[in-house]
This record gives structure tokens, C-alpha cells and sequence, in this order.
């Protein structure tokens, strides 16, 4: 990710793109000002795009020089330098120009591309009163005007913040009601752009209300969320709240294709490929999706949308949450180029180095919790998705055999959550039986 | 003789008893120096006594009306000298109270006479015109005020017709026909006292309305209610010519077209505001700053502009009010402390919205923070909400269903602006709003709050509902 420029000081800081799809980008609101020391992960700016209103994080730290565009500029072009910071010999973060996306719809990322590294949470206050003390009126006042109260030192009784201390603080951080003083380039009286200041706003407030039922004599700590938690939180309840999910479960037997994969271990070991379970999962479901294409969709409002191509996200546990790296035609390429790629993504993904459109995008997903020894349970569907498979572990378990006799098997459970708007249960049945007889008849995955 | 204190605080109304206490709980070496009564005016003329006053006056009103409540009550009298001597008596058990405060808390009291002879250092010049000479690392100047006086020569309030609150405190004689001039609280008060007791009562203000740092409903309402009970109310007029002879008072009167009318009073009470009592006491020798009307000028914490030297209370900037005294004097014995290297305690600064204000006539007027019209003026978007005493039930019972409450609140918000209250017990009502202004409530808290049935204070519930539409009982 990281561009350097070779130059010492100062930094160009880049209109970031957050979206494959973003080309521009409106930008909403400085939270920083000129002379402002900042660290990296420290918020610079809201960004606004087609889709939604994402923080900027820095990546470098430094002492910021200027801000370059205004805030509440629409049609900032990605890549067009917004603000400078003078910082140590480090280079900037702009980021890359992003390609068309290879996927037919493109998927908000869930996690904002201006800061890769996996997100490392940071203490929230230095003290250790993690109580925000704050009058009903400075509550209502922040909430209404988008302050982060746990920012604010009181000055009221105990340090407690009142509503002076809230006009004080809104008056600094609104760059657009009060100029700085230093800012070469005059940050013009814009009016604050109010669908930008919304999801804040909400977060305040739920962090304000939350804290209210707090019951503070437990031992406890506060750390402000990542963009990836964030990020993870706004779609899952996205997706539970808009989605109406159905679970539908089905039980595998897995010997065949573990023995199938052992003998092809057999073969690939010469290349140095070694196919996991999961690997012959993904293919299983990539096939399966392009046998019943009525559940390879996303609902769109009035429109259904169909892919012609499987493309499955894995889900993939990374340090502070979780990202979806895409198996891009899981169904049309062979086990061992899956083998590969997801080895390849997985390790990526840990050391926060994937690209955008290695995990924006996807057209249905998998969760494998058996390496946990989950036995059962239900996954989120992915939104745009209609389609998740959440898979079990292989365990032995008695076993009628075909013949009617009980026998021991090797068995998962495997559970596809579907998007009832999209997906009919009868599909969603097909899908799951095709699923199951790809991996009891496993041949059709090196067909 | 000299004596070094960390702090010596001149006069002891209820400011400075109140910061010599909290300095001396803020292990500082204080004394306090008064000349006249511990206590000062609030405790021996002006507050308490005036209140004993009244609640004569109500219970003789009471009793009068008896029959309104089932109850028979023959030759009801009213003997003005038991009357007056049960106020001296409170007053006098209250300055005890104080000499006890100042010994418990070993706060020295040098009575005389305190001027400065430098920021740090006084001489007490007592009774007998002995001296001495007290020295402080700081001083807090709360030497109150005094009645003003008219600017006429011929209107001196000499005590015998022509009379300030002080002579209105212990009359020998029932005033036949009184002139009470100025309606703000002290007016009102006395205005109410003595029509009560069976006085002819005038009332003149020389702005458009009686009570007029109150909120307008509040004074509509007042005017409407005193006209009732058979006070004469002049607004807009001023007081032309004064003269006193023997037998009475003529005043000439100019009302708002200009016309002057002569009537003579037998009595007149001035009630006109109040003069700092800055002069001779020195501070024109260290250089202290009054400001245009000759109060002391102080920042939020009593700090004068010479270092050292602190002032609160009726001698810096209003309202010129015993509770608001008292509370500078706790701000400023902190800040001192804080000066000295005392690390635990954090004063805040005065914050004068939050300074509830009380009348006791009848009907009782209390009142905090902005009136509807100030709110407006102040360029607040305003919900106001308003609920009368006929509207709940236990004013109704105790037969005093002549009031309201009302409430302004700030619309985008919800903060309490200001609240003000006419009727029955107000005065000890307010403070449930003073507490919430105080803790920035919003409409919200307010509105959760469970006020007990049956109390007067469930209207201030009703008006804080009323405001947003909301109110019950109406």
C-alpha cells in the first residue's frame, strides 16, 4: 500500500479511494486544522462517498501544514492532494488508483483502505475513570452537535463536563465555523455537511447511552473501535435488520473427499500445494452456486441481480476482526489454483496487505468454524449477498450406511443462511443438496 | 496591637460570615470585622426580620378570612408593637446564632469600624475610638449596601414620615395612608405588610410595571392580584416633590402624560434601590476600580483588580442578594485557599443565571434564569409553557389557587432558561428548578421526575409538560 515518495517533508496527503468503484469522493469534514499534531490512526477527515461517510485515518504522524480542499468540496478526484503534513522521512499513504472491480457489484470494504494495518485498539482515556461524567444538557448538546463527549476534559464539579465545555469543543473541531488562523489556504464557512455528521452522531449517541447503564464498580476498559469493527458492525446489523435470514442444515459425510484429498495431496505434493478441507469446500460451493444460479443473487429493492460467476469470499479471523478474501470463478478454477490463492489471501489478510479488490466484492461466502470444533451454528449473510455457508466440524459420528446398516462416518454439519427476500426456501434446499452431493461424490470437484 | 491572619473579612452579613466560615473549614486564620450587628443587615434588618413582618401579617390575614375555611374568628387585632418585637426577637436569636458559628469555628470577630490602611493590612476603630491594626495575606471587602435615598432634599428618610426599610421595620404607629415608592421586592413586601394590616397603600413605579426585574406574566399578575386586595398602583410615574411636615407627607406625583397630582401620605417608605457602602473604608487609598454605579468591580471569583483585596456581595455587581453573597463568599474563601497552596479545593466561578430570586408578598414570587422576554432577546428560539394554580389540587385545598408557574426553555436544547413563579410557597418551590439549572437538566429530567401528589410543586411538573404540549391537568 504504502507509496513512498523517496521525498523527506512534508507529506501529500491523498484523496483516498474507499470504494473500488470511487472515483471521487465528497469531503465532508476536517477533524483536524492546521498546526494540529497528529498520530497514526488519528481521525484527519470524513469522507463521503456514493455509498457512505468514512473516516480517514493518518498513517503517518506529524505536524499538519495546510489543508488543501475545503471542507464540504464535492467531486474530489482520487488521488488529488487534500492537506499536507510535515512528517518524518516516511513517505505518504495516498492510495493506489483502483482498478474497475472484477466483480459485477461491488461490495463496501470492511475496512477503510486508508488504514491496511490491521487496526490495534487504542486506550481511550488516559485516565482511568472510564465514566463520561457530563451534564443531561452537555449529553444532549454533543449528541445534537456530533461530539465525542469521552474526548472532553470537564470543567464543571469533579470534571465533570458541562455545556460550556461542549460549545468550547465544538467551536475547536469545526474547522468550517471557526478558520484557523495558520491555514494558508482558507478553509472556507461551509456548512457542515449533515449526512456526514449522521452516522457519527449515532455513534456518539449510542456510546453516550451505553455508557449511561454502565455499571462502573465492575473493572473494566474502554477503546475506541477500528475502522474494521466499525465496519463489521454497521453490516452485520445491516444485514439482521434488513435480510430476513432462513438456516438451512444439512449433515455430510466427508470420507470420501477426504480421502480423495489425500490422494491428491499425494500428487501435489511434488508442487509443493497441499489442499485443506476448506479448499475443497469453496470449490464445492462455487459449483453448487453455478448448479442453482437462484441463489448466487443479490436483492437489490425492484431489481434481482443473477451472477454467472461463483465468486466465494472465505472468511478469514485476522487480529481486531474478521476479513472476506474472494475466490474469485471458485467453480471454473481447479483445487489446487484455490489451494493456492486462499494460502496466499489468508496470509495476506493476516498481515493486512490485501488489496481492495481482493476482498470487496464476492457473490456468496463461507465460514469454516470446524477447525474450532464448533459442531453447528448460523452465519450472517455477507450483504450484497444472499448466500453464506457456515461449516461445522468433521467429526465421526454413527452413521446409517447405504445399505441401512449403522456404520461410523466422518460427518459435518453444514448451515446455508439465506436472504428470504432473495432466495425461496425450495432453492436454498437445492443448494444445500448440491452442495452435499458434491462433497459425498467428490469426483465432480476435479471433473 | 497586631494581629496576622491569612484572611480577614470586613463586614459580616451573609457573605462575609459565610466565607469566614468556609475559610476557616479551609484551615485558613481568618477573622471578621463588623461594625455594627454579626449578621449584618439580611439577619438584623433586611431578610429574616422582614420575614417575621410577614408572616404576622399573613396569619392576621388568615385569620381575617377565617370564615373561608369553616372557622370563626371574633375581634381579630392586629397589635403592631408585639408584632415588631417578634421580629426584633428572631433577628436577635439569629445574630446569636452567628456569634455562636463564629466561635465554633474560631473565626476571631473584631467589632469596630475596618478601614484599609494598605491592601494588607487594617486598622479596627471601635466604639469608643480605640484602635488597632490587623494584618492579612487577603482581604475579602463584603461591607453590603444601604438603602438609596431620593434625590431630593426635602425627601431625606429621616425616620419619622419619610421612611426606608429600616424605619419600616419597627413602626410605632400603623401608617394611616402609606406611599410605598419603588415595586421591587423590598416595595412589594412592605407594600403587602402594611395593606395587610389595614394600611391605605400607594404603590409607584416609574417604569411600566410593578416588579420589574420579573418576568411580565409574573408582573401582570402581581398587579392584578395587589389591586385586589386594595393596593393603589401607579407604573410609569415618578415622584416629582417631596414634603414632609408634621402631620404627613405631600408628594407630588407626575404620572406617564406628564400630569403632576399632590396627595398627601402619612407615611412614605423608599424603596428606591440600594448604594454600596464603599466610602471610608480606604479602598480609594489602595486604588480599588468601582465600577459606574460605584460597586466594587470583581472577576467570577471576587478577585478586585488590586491583588490581595477580594470583594463580594450587595458592594460588587447584583443581584444584591443575601443567597448570591453567601455564595460568593464560599467561591472566594476557596480561591484563596487555592492561592495559598490548598490543592483540593476547585472553585468555579459565579455563574449569575443560576441565581433564583424570592419576593414575599401576596402572592409570593419566586423566579431563576431568563425571563421569556430576555430569552428572546438573547436570540433563543424559546418553548414556554405555563400552568395555573387553579389547574392543581392542593393549592385548591389550601385555598390559594391564585398563581402560576411558567417555564422557558430553550427549543433546540431543552436547557432551562428560566422559570418564574407566582402563588402560594413559591419561594420554597424554586429551588427544585435552581437544583436542575444548576445540574444543566434538560426538559427530559425534568419531565421523568416524579413530583409528589398532593404538593403545589406538582405545577412546576405541569409547567415544564405545558411547554411541550404535554401538561395534564389543563
Amino acid at each position: 500500500m504504502r507509496d513512498r515518495t523517496g521525498k523527506p517533508m512534508p507529506i501529500a496527503i491523498k484523496m483516498p479511494a474507499l470504494s473500488p468503484t470511487m472515483e471521487q469522493g465528497t469531503l465532508a469534514k476536517w477533524l483536524v486544522k492546521a498546526g494540529d499534531m497528529v498520530a497514526a490512526g488519528d481521525i484527519l477527515a470524513e469522507i463521503e462517498t456514493d455509498k457512505a461517510t468514512m473516516e480517514f485515518e493518518a498513517v503517518d504522524e506529524g505536524t499538519v501544514l495546510t489543508l488543501d480542499v475545503p471542507a464540504g468540496t464535492a467531486g474530489v478526484a482520487v488521488g488529488t492532494v487534500i492537506a499536507t503534513i510535515s512528517g518524518e522521512d516516511e513517505g505518504t499513504a495516498p492510495s493506489p488508483p483502483v482498478d474497475v472491480p472484477s466483480v459485477p457489484v461491488a461490495i463496501e470494504p470492511p475496512q477503510a483502505l486508508a488504514a491496511p494495518e490491521p487496526p490495534i485498539a487504542k486506550p481511550l482515556l488516559a485516565t482511568k475513570e472510564n465514566r463520561v461524567i457530563a451534564s443531561p444538557l452537555a449529553k444532549r448538546l454533543a449528541s445534537d452537535k456530533g461530539v465525542d463527549l469521552s474526548a472532553l476534559k470537564g470543567s464543571g464539579p469533579n470534571g465533570r463536563i458541562v455545556k460550556a465545555d461542549v460549545e468550547a469543543a465544538q467551536g475547536g473541531s469545526a474547522p468550517a465555523a471557526k478558520p484557523a488562523e495558520a491555514v494558508p489556504v482558507a478553509v472556507p464557512v461551509a456548512a457542515p455537511a449533515p449526512a456526514a455528521a449522521a452516522p457519527v452522531q449515532a455513534e456518539v449517541k449510542m456510546a453516550t447511552e451505553t455508557r449511561a447503564l454502565l455499571d462502573a464498580r465492575v473493572p473494566h476498559t474502554v477503546s475506541r473501535l477500528s475502522q474494521m469493527r466499525k465496519t463489521i458492525a454497521r453490516r452485520l446489523s445491516q444485514s439482521m435488520q434488513e435480510a430476513p435470514h432462513i438456516y438451512l442444515s444439512v449433515d455430510v459425510q466427508l470420507d470420501k473427499l477426504l480421502k480423495l484429498r489425500g490422494e491428491l495431496n499425494e500428487v501435489l505434493a511434488k508442487s509443493g500445494v497441499k489442499l485443506s478441507v476448506n479448499d475443497m469446500l469453496v470449490k464445492a460451493l462455487g459449483k453448487a452456486l453455478v448448479e442453482v444460479p437462484e441463489c448466487n443473487v443479490t436483492f437489490a429493492g425492484n431489481e434481482m441481480i443473477k451472477y454467472s460467476r461463483a465468486d466465494v469470499s472465505v472468511a478469514v479471523s485476522i487480529p481486531g476482526g474478521l476479513i472476506t478474501p474472494i475466490v474469485q470463478d471458485a467453480s471454473g478454477r481447479s483445487l489446487a489454483e484455490i489451494a493456492t490463492a486462499i494460502a496466499d489471501l489468508a496470509t495476506r489478510a493476516k498481515e493486512g496487505k490485501l488489496t481492495t479488490e481482493e476482498y470487496v466484492g464476492g457473490t456468496a461466502s463461507i465460514s469454516n468454524m470446524g477447525m474450532m470444533g464448533i459442531k453447528h451454528f448460523t452465519a450472517v449473510i455477507n450483504p450484497p449477498q444472499s448466500t453464506i455457508l457456515a461449516i461445522g466440524a468433521g467429526e465421526k459420528r454413527p452413521w446409517v450406511m447405504p445399505d441401512g446398516s449403522l456404520g461410523v462416518a466422518t460427518v459435518m454439519t453444514a448451515t446455508g443462511s439465506f436472504d428470504h427476500r432473495a432466495v425461496d426456501g425450495a432453492d436454498g434446499a437445492r443448494l444445500m443438496a448440491a452442495f452435499k452431493a458434491l462433497v459425498e461424490a467428490p469426483l465432480g470437484l476435479v471433473a | 496591637m497586631s494581629d496576622t491572619y491569612d484572611l480577614i473579612v470586613l463586614g459580616s452579613g451573609p457573605g462575609g460570615y459565610v466565607a469566614a466560615i468556609r475559610a476557616s473549614q479551609l484551615g485558613l486564620k481568618t477573622a471578621i470585622i463588623e461594625r455594627e450587628n454579626l449578621g449584618g443587615i439580611c439577619l438584623n434588618w433586611g431578610c429574616i426580620p422582614t420575614k417575621a413582618l410577614l408572616r404576622s401579617a399573613e396569619v392576621f390575614h388568615q385569620m381575617k378570612h377565617a370564615s373561608a375555611y369553616g372557622l370563626s374568628a371574633d375581634n381579630v387585632a392586629a397589635d403592631l408593637n408585639a408584632i415588631v418585637q417578634r421580629s426584633r426577637g428572631v433577628a436577635s436569636q439569629l445574630n446569636k446564632g452567628v456569634t455562636g458559628l463564629m466561635k465554633k469555628n474560631k473565626v476571631d470577630v473584631h467589632m469596630g469600624t475596618g478601614t484599609f490602611l494598605s491592601a494588607t493590612k487594617l486598622q479596627v476603630t471601635d466604639g469608643e475610638g480605640k484602635t488597632k491594626d490587623l494584618s492579612a495575606k487577603h482581604v475579602i471587602v463584603a461591607v453590603g449596601a444601604r438603602a438609596r435615598e431620593l434625590p431630593k432634599k426635602t425627601g431625606k428618610a429621616d425616620g419619622k414620615r419619610i421612611w426606608t426599610y429600616r424605619h419600616a421595620m419597627t413602626p410605632t404607629e400603623l401608617p394611616a395612608k402609606l406611599l410605598v415608592v419603588g415595586s421591587g421586592a423590598i416595595g412589594v413586601e412592605f407594600a403587602s405588610f402594611y395593606n395587610d394590616l389595614g394600611s391605605d397603600v400607594t404603590v409607584v413605579e416609574m417604569v411600566e410595571r410593578i416588579v420589574p426585574a420579573e418576568d411580565k406574566d409574573v408582573s401582570a399578575f402581581l398587579e392584578k392580584a395587589l389591586k385586589k386586595q386594595g393596593i393603589k398602583i401607579q407604573t410609569s410615574a415618578r415622584i416629582e416633590t417631596i414634603e414632609a411636615n408634621d402631620t404627613g407627607v405631600k408628594v407630588g406625583i407626575k404620572d406617564k402624560d406628564g400630569a403632576i397630582a399632590e396627595t398627601e401620605f402619612s407615611h412614605v417608605i423608599v424603596a428606591v434601590g440600594i448604594v454600596p457602602n464603599i466610602e471610608n473604608i480606604g479602598l480609594e487609598d489602595i486604588a480599588i476600580e468601582p465600577d459606574q454605579r460605584f460597586h466594587i468591580k470583581t472577576d467570577g471569583f471576587g478577585r478586585t483588580n488590586v491583588p490581595g483585596v477580594w470583594a463580594i456581595g450587595d458592594c460588587t455587581d447584583g443581584p444584591w442578594l443575601a443567597h448570591k453573597a453567601s455564595h460568593e463568599g464560599v467561591i472566594a474563601a476557596e480561591a484563596i485557599a487555592q492561592e495559598l497552596g490548598n490543592a483540593t479545593v476547585h472553585p468555579h466561578p459565579l455563574d449569575r443565571r443560576n441565581i433564583p430570586g424570592c419576593t414575599y408578598c401576596h402572592p409570593q414570587i419566586a423566579s431563576v434564569g431568563l425571563t421569556e422576554a430576555k430569552a428572546v432577546e438573547a436570540g433563543y428560539e424559546v418553548k414556554v409553557g405555563q400552568f395555573p394554580f387553579i389547574g392543581n389540587g392542593k393549592a385548591i385545598a389550601l385555598g390559594e389557587a391564585e398563581g402560576f408557574v411558567k417555564t422557558v426553555f430553550d427549543a433546540k436544547t431543552g436547557e432551562l432558561l428560566g422559570a418564574h413563579m407566582i402563588g402560594a410557597e413559591v419561594t420554597e418551590m424554586i429551588q427544585g428548578y435552581v437544583v436542575g439549572k444548576t445540574l444543566e437538566t434538560t426538559e427530559v429530567e425534568l419531565m421523568q421526575t416524579v413530583f409528589p401528589h398532593p404538593t403545589i410543586s406538582e405545577t412546576m411538573h405541569e409547567a415544564t409538560l405545558a411547554a411541550y404540549g404535554r401538561a395534564i391537568h389543563i
